[in-house]
């Protein structure tokens, strides 16, 4: 049916790279597309249902949300979202498209591949007598995590950093009798002045 | 028989009503019907309900500039909005009340949202102190719509509500136009308030795009100059755009031929030489031989929907892509692009228009016009009545100058091969979510839009979906339109029907209507409209002579078609645009 089925063997266009990928064939490394972890930060308006609007983005669309923190940003009629997301780059493309298509929202940013400062907050309880304190508070010093309460069988402990670190810190805890984990999500913010609001 | 219209006649305004200079605070609900009337709106499709009810006493006291058509299901009152918007470029309004009113509106707004039509819906709402109490009729209408719109606003302060309803219009019809919600509590509606509508709207977070980047639009031009095989594959966006004139010029200009998408129909005349109809799974075999073929695709406001592309992987395989599309999260959504221009179709045509030349597509023209030669669109001419042939009878009745409307399934896909479009805005359908029932409200809503103007409205259904929303008809009767409603009856779900035989072994499961169809004729009678019945194809003629005699109401024409009929060309779903079965080979060829 086709007349013309001369190929050129000329560099791949982003579709032929596409249909090669859907069609399960091999890729080269230089052609790979792999999935990454990314954070993105939204200013939305502080309006009813705008927070709604962008979790529901992404059940509707079926992209992966890993965490979501939600705040107060410098300007009190404006919140501000850090999401983690993941997926290849034309699923993450789609998601900061999609996010900017909301009329919500005011300012989109994936910081991944900004240089950027991350920290994240942890709560865990562990169970500890007495007996047992002082060695949990030499391991926890460590991890420079405060002490948050005491009772006379647990003590909270609060630690604050990179998700590598809080990572860590709940890894060692899991050698102790954990009964409680309670992480922020992540907050993520660019190093140098970018954009004044 | 006379219809009473939808406001009774003792209702004149109250002379002794206290002027807007003595109250200058107005309720909630006449601040509504005055910001419908600012924005110029012509007609509202509604039915009332008690969250409402105060805006339609408020509608029987001032008699608005816009006239309130009474629908009979708030569904039908959705897709006539739909049809009034489409067939006008102009925004259809919608009001309903809570609960129940706003979930019937539901198919219509979702509709309207996969086909980029700008509605703003009113919704009733529970009385602000009651909202998530499970009062009567509440419905979380923001929460039901979220996904289906393309904003929503709840309005809990009657200051607010003129600039909300300015805001939902410019929100429905700019950009990439879509349907906005805006819910009313009962308690907003009573409030009082200054009423002031403002001239501009400051939207923070929302831009429209114009031009295309300069860069963008000289890397497609140069795309253009140096492609043996171009072709411009054409999506409704261009119709929205207000652009499908300077494609058609543009195409023309540079000899390279068209192809559209079931919403582009109408933005490149398909009587031209260099039209190749429609593309994807019930499209032409010549067009999609072209984008099989083709070394450059030129997409203008399409979305690569997966009724066009069918096994992704597999489409236009040879060819390089340009996308001019205005929504962001459109482009590179299903297929990557090579190079991607964002902004309004019709400016970025401009653009184009300006760097590009007439060049010698002698070869590949003549390439297109065998593929049209071998494999033509056509149907087998005897003494049974066929679909196809009612459609090109109803063409050859109007020469095309008409607006028509078709619903879901076989008939949609006969009403879109056959009647060859001629002008934008001329062909109407459910494409995106594929509604069953949509063609006779939004036709009727098309008639209202035409009605100034006097454009015939042709709504083509099949036995199935026309009875989905039958009771617009009255409606439809009770307003004078003089609407062509056709039911091409072939007994059957037939697009259901067609596939259960060429993919399920002939298993007719459930899909024979013969036991619950009514008698159309005496249905149509009973809704104040003129019926008639065709059963035999040499009577075509004499029964759309007869339905063009009547102007003052609907006619329903029922046409006894063959129930194996089926649409070809036709591209299996899911499988590739290589693997397209025409009516020249037969079913066991293919299954
Ligand atoms: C509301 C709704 N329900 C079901 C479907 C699935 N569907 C698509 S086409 C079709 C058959 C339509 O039959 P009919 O209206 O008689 O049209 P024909 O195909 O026979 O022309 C059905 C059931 C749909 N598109 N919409
Ligand atoms: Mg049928």
């Amino acid at each position: 049916m086709t007349t013309d089925t001369a190929q050129q063997t000329v560099e791949l266009t982003p579709q032929q790279l596409f249909r090669k990928q859907a069609a399960g064939e091999a890729i080269l490394p230089n052609e790979e597309d792999s999935v990454h972890r990314h954070v993105i930060t939204v200013l939305i308006d502080d309006t009813i249902g705008a927070l709604n609007r962008v979790t529901n983005l992404f059940s509707q669309r079926g992209f992966n949300l890993e965490s979501v923190t939600v705040g107060e940003s410098k300007d009190p009629t404006q919140r501000r979202l850090t999401l983690v997301t993941t997926g290849n780059d034309r699923i993450i493309a789609q998601v900061l498209r999609q996010l900017n298509a909301l009329i919500d929202s005011i300012e989109v940013e994936d910081l991944t591949r900004e240089d950027h400062v991350e920290r994240e907050l942890c709560l865990v309880k562990v169970r500890s007598t007495a007996t047992e304190r002082a060695a949990l508070l030499s391991v926890v010093e460590v991890f420079r995590a405060n002490v948050v309460n005491i009772t006379p069988d647990s003590l909270t402990f609060e630690v604050t950093g990179p998700t590598a670190k809080i990572n860590a810190f709940i890894g060692v805890m899991k050698d102790y009798d954990v009964r409680e984990v309670a992480r922020s999500g992540r907050v993520a913010m660019r190093r140098r002045l970018a954009f004044e609001h | 028989m006379s219809h009473p219209a939808n406001t009774s006649p003792t209702a004149t305004a109250p002379s002794a009503a206290p002027t807007a200079t003595d109250r200058p605070l107005a309720t909630g609900a006449e601040i509504l019907i005055r910001s419908l009337e600012a924005e110029g709106v012509e007609y509202v499709f509604g039915h009332p309900g008690g969250a409402v009810i105060a805006i339609y006493d408020e509608m029987h006291r001032i008699q608005p500039s816009f006239q309130h058509i009474l629908v009979r299901h708030e569904q039908g009152g959705t897709h006539a909005a739909e049809g009034y918007a489409k067939a006008t470029g102009k925004v259809g309004t919608v009001l309903v009340t809570s609960g129940p009113g706003a979930t019937n509106c539901v198919t219509g707004i979702a509709d309207a949202y996969m086909d980029s039509i700008p509605l703003v819906v009113f919704t009733g709402q529970v009385p602000t102190h009651l909202i998530g109490n499970d009062a009567f009729q509440e419905c979380d209408t923001i929460g039901v719509t979220r996904s289906i719109t393309k904003h929503s606003f709840l309005v809990r302060d009657v200051k607010d509500l003129a600039a909300t309803v300015k805001k939902a219009y410019h929100l429905a019809r700019s950009g990439r136009p879509g349907p906005v919600v805006v819910d009313l509590p009962k308690d907003v509606i009573a409030a009082r308030a200054p009423f002031h509508y403002p001239d501009h709207v400051q939207i923070r977070g929302y831009s429209v795009v114009g031009r295309g980047n300069a860069d963008q639009v000289r890397k497609a031009a140069d795309m253009i100059a140096a492609s043996k095989r171009p072709l411009f594959y054409v999506g409704g966006g261009t119709i929205i755009s207000g652009g499908a004139e300077k494609l058609t010029s543009l195409a023309r200009k540079t000899s390279i031929p068209v192809t559209t998408t079931l919403h582009g129909l109408g933005s490149f005349p398909e009587n031209d030489a260099l039209s190749v109809g429609m593309l994807g799974m019930h499209g032409t075999w010549y067009a999609n031989m072209a984008v099989q073929n083709t070394d450059l695709l030129i997409a203008v406001g399409a979305r690569f929907d997966d009724r066009v592309t069918g096994k992704i992987e597999a489409w236009a395989p040879h060819a390089r892509i340009i996308h001019i599309d205005i929504d962001p999260a459109c482009i590179s959504k299903n297929v990557p692009v090579d190079c991607p221009i964002l902004g309004d179709v019709s400016l970025v045509l401009d653009q184009l228009d300006d760097l590009v030349h007439p060049a010698d597509r002698q070869e590949w023209l003549a390439q297109i016009a065998a593929w049209k030669e071998e494999c033509p669109l056509d149907f087998q001419k005897d003494d049974a009545l066929r679909p196809q042939q009612v459609v090109r009878a109803l063409r050859d009745k109007t020469d095309g100058e008409a607006v028509v409307v078709t619903d879901v399934g076989q008939n949609q896909m006969w009403g879109a091969q056959f009647f060859s479009y001629v002008h934008p805005r001329s062909h109407i359908t459910s494409g995106g979510l594929g509604t069953m029932g949509f063609s006779l409200p939004a036709a009727m809503g098309a008639a209202f839009g035409m009605r100034s103007i006097g454009r015939d409205v042709i709504s083509i259904n099949g036995d199935g979906g026309v009875l989905m929303n039958i009771q617009e008809l009255g409606v439809a009767a009770a307003h004078k339109l003089p609407i062509k409603v056709v039911i091409l009856n072939n007994n059957y779900l037939g697009m259901v029907r067609q596939w259960q035989e060429l993919f399920h072994e002939e298993r007719y499961s459930h899909t024979n209507l013969e036991p619950t169809n009514p008698d159309f004729v005496q249905l149509a009678e009973a809704f104040g409209c003129v019926g008639l019945q065709c059963t035999d194809p040499a009577d075509i003629e004499a029964t759309l002579d007869a339905a063009w005699k009547v102007t003052d109401r609907p006619v329903v024409m029922d046409f006894r078609v063959i129930t194996e009929e089926k649409v070809f060309p036709m591209v299996p779903a899911g499988a590739a645009t290589d693997n397209m079965i025409t009516a020249q080979f037969s079913p066991e060829d293919c299954a």
